[in-house]
């Protein structure tokens, strides 16, 4: 099954020297990720405060500054894995670097055809 | 003509049967239509032919090939169905064990008490499936509407499905802390029994024998000493059911109640399964626990009760689980081991942390002190403060009574 993991964290910046090596750790790990088959797609995400938020009613194009609910943690990051089952796919998302400091939502993916 | 006592071959048999077939089909809600199937077939052709030599085989047997059928009909026309029909049909050449084998029900109980889920479903799912109440009688035991308890279940198993929840035993390195999980739910579930487990509600009473039926099949496959300790914990507490409730069914605590009212078969059961949960140098929450119910137990009367060796197993307790409510306990030993005052000092240290301000057993604690201190006023004042945060009605009365005594 596929699996789509979301990374929700807080703005709050981190001690000091733990920013690179959450960023080298997660290379490392996607690269684990990859060579055992279980990536699908990954990357990161801007700020919380470039996001713009987009809608059509009654034909017309809503635009909101900011993300699509305002709570304090915010979407920073997603990779899609391929995992047995949810057991497997909880194992891969907490071992995540991540996953140590912020929060991940794992949900299954429903497949959508896809153009060729 | 047979005579055949169905209803209680499918108390008997339809969790198992239910257990295994889930494995073999590889879906929850194919499993139960399947289950029922069988249970149908069963009743029209027993009574002709007589009881098969193995009932539960026949009843797997029968799902199975019942299940086929549909999923291989229901294929034609849904894709989605195909891989169901695939392992449905396939049993054989998946090499799966065609007969019931004890791993199921251990697979059964960490599925319905799977971390993923929320610990309403989780209890909700295993009372269903696990033990097999009806949605009514779950919805009596939590004082709930049966349409909001059918709701649960069925998102519950929606989430199975939709989110990949395996049916499997938990791996070697997730084993400890799913069997925490499954063992805290049971626990919840003995609780909810017990605590209001006088006066009329008699299905409540049922929720205690479910968890500990739940327990011994754990522990039967498990042999992991905090199912034993958590199994005597039950037990011991279980045992005082019979002494708990006055004639009027007025709550009796401890200390007041008839000792020879006590189930002593069933205490020294639990004596047996806490000797296993002990192992030098190592000793879990449940069994700790079980430790200081087993000191109750071992005393004829409140006042041969060794208070310093619960205050001990106390001790022990907040190390390996430091809370408030166990400090609670603890000075309420002390005040037996050394008099009430000395509890009152370490309760009111407790109390002035803030941490358990609400708590009303934490004021009924201080009021008995109080009581026995002679200071009537603040014993009083603490026995109205304990009735503001109590909703039981039993609770109520005890609590009403005890002011009324104070004169």
């Amino acid at each position: 099954m596929k699996y789509a993991c979301f990374i929700f964290g807080d703005d709050e910046p981190l001690p000091e020297g733990e920013g690179q090596k959450l960023y080298d750790d997660s290379i490392a790990y996607h690269e684990e990720l990859a060579r055992k088959g279980h990536l699908v797609a990954l990357d990161a995400l801007e700020d919380a405060d470039t996001a713009t938020t987009v809608r059509r009613r009654d034909g017309k194009l809503l635009m909101t500054d900011g993300p699509f609910a305002e709570i304090k943690e915010h979407l920073g990051g997603f990779f899609i894995i391929e995992a047995r089952d949810l057991n497997e796919a909880v194992r891969i998302a907490g071992d995540h670097p991540a996953a140590r400091w912020d929060s991940i939502e794992i949900r299954p993916v429903r497949e959508m055809p896809k153009p060729a | 003509m047979t005579t055949v006592d169905l209803e209680s071959i499918y108390r008997e048999e339809s969790r198992h049967v239910l257990a295994t077939l889930i494995r073999l089909l590889g879906d929850f809600e194919l499993a139960e239509d399947a289950l029922h199937e069988a249970f149908l077939a069963a009743a029209e052709q027993w009574p002709r032919e007589g009881l098969p030599r193995n009932p539960r085989s026949w009843l797997i047997s029968a799902g199975r090939f019942r299940a086929i059928d549909v999923v291989r009909r229901r294929a034609r026309y849904d894709a989605s169905l195909q891989r169901l029909a695939h392992q449905s049909t396939m049993s054989e050449e998946l090499n799966l064990d065609l007969n019931y084998i004890p791993d199921d029900d251990l697979r059964l109980i960490f599925l319905c008490c799977h971390p993923a889920l929320s610990l309403e479903a989780q209890i909700a799912l295993t009372l269903r499936e696990a033990c097999g109440l009806t949605t009514e009688e779950i919805a009596q035991a939590f004082v709930a509407k049966p349409p909001a308890i059918a709701q649960r279940i069925v998102r519950a198993k929606a989430k199975i499905r939709n989110a990949g929840i395996a049916y499997e035993l938990p791996s070697e390195e997730d084993l400890k802390q799913r069997v925490q999980g499954a063992l805290f739910v049971i626990y919840l579930l003995f609780n909810e029994g017990y605590e209001a487990s006088f006066g009329e509600a008699l299905i409540r009473t049922d929720l205690c024998s479910e968890a500990i039926r739940l327990a011994r099949e754990i522990v039967e496959i498990l042999p992991e000493p905090e199912i034993y300790g958590l199994l005597a914990l039950m037990m011991f507490h279980n045992s005082r059911r019979g002494a708990r409730a006055g004639p009027s069914g007025e709550l009796i605590l401890l200390g007041d109640q008839d000792r020879s009212k006590w189930d002593h078969s069933e205490i020294s059961q639990a004596q047996v399964y806490l000797k296993r949960a002990l192992s030098p140098g190592n000793m879990g929450r449940y069994a700790c626990e079980a430790s200081i119910a087993q000191v109750h137990a071992a005393a004829a009367s409140p006042e041969e009760t060794d208070w310093a060796k619960i205050v001990r197993l106390y001790d022990a307790l907040l190390h390996i689980e430091p809370s408030p409510i166990i400090e609670i306990n603890r000075a309420a030993a002390i005040a037996m081991r050394d008099g009430p005052a000395a509890g009152l000092e370490i309760m009111d240290d407790i109390i002035s942390r803030g941490a358990l301000s609400d708590y009303r057993f934490a004021h009924a604690a201080r009021a008995d002190m109080y009581r026995r201190l002679g200071r009537i006023e603040e014993a009083r004042a603490a026995y109205a403060h304990a009735l503001t945060l109590t909703q039981q009605e039993a609770e109520r009365r005890y609590i009403a009574g005890r002011i009324a005594e104070l004169g």
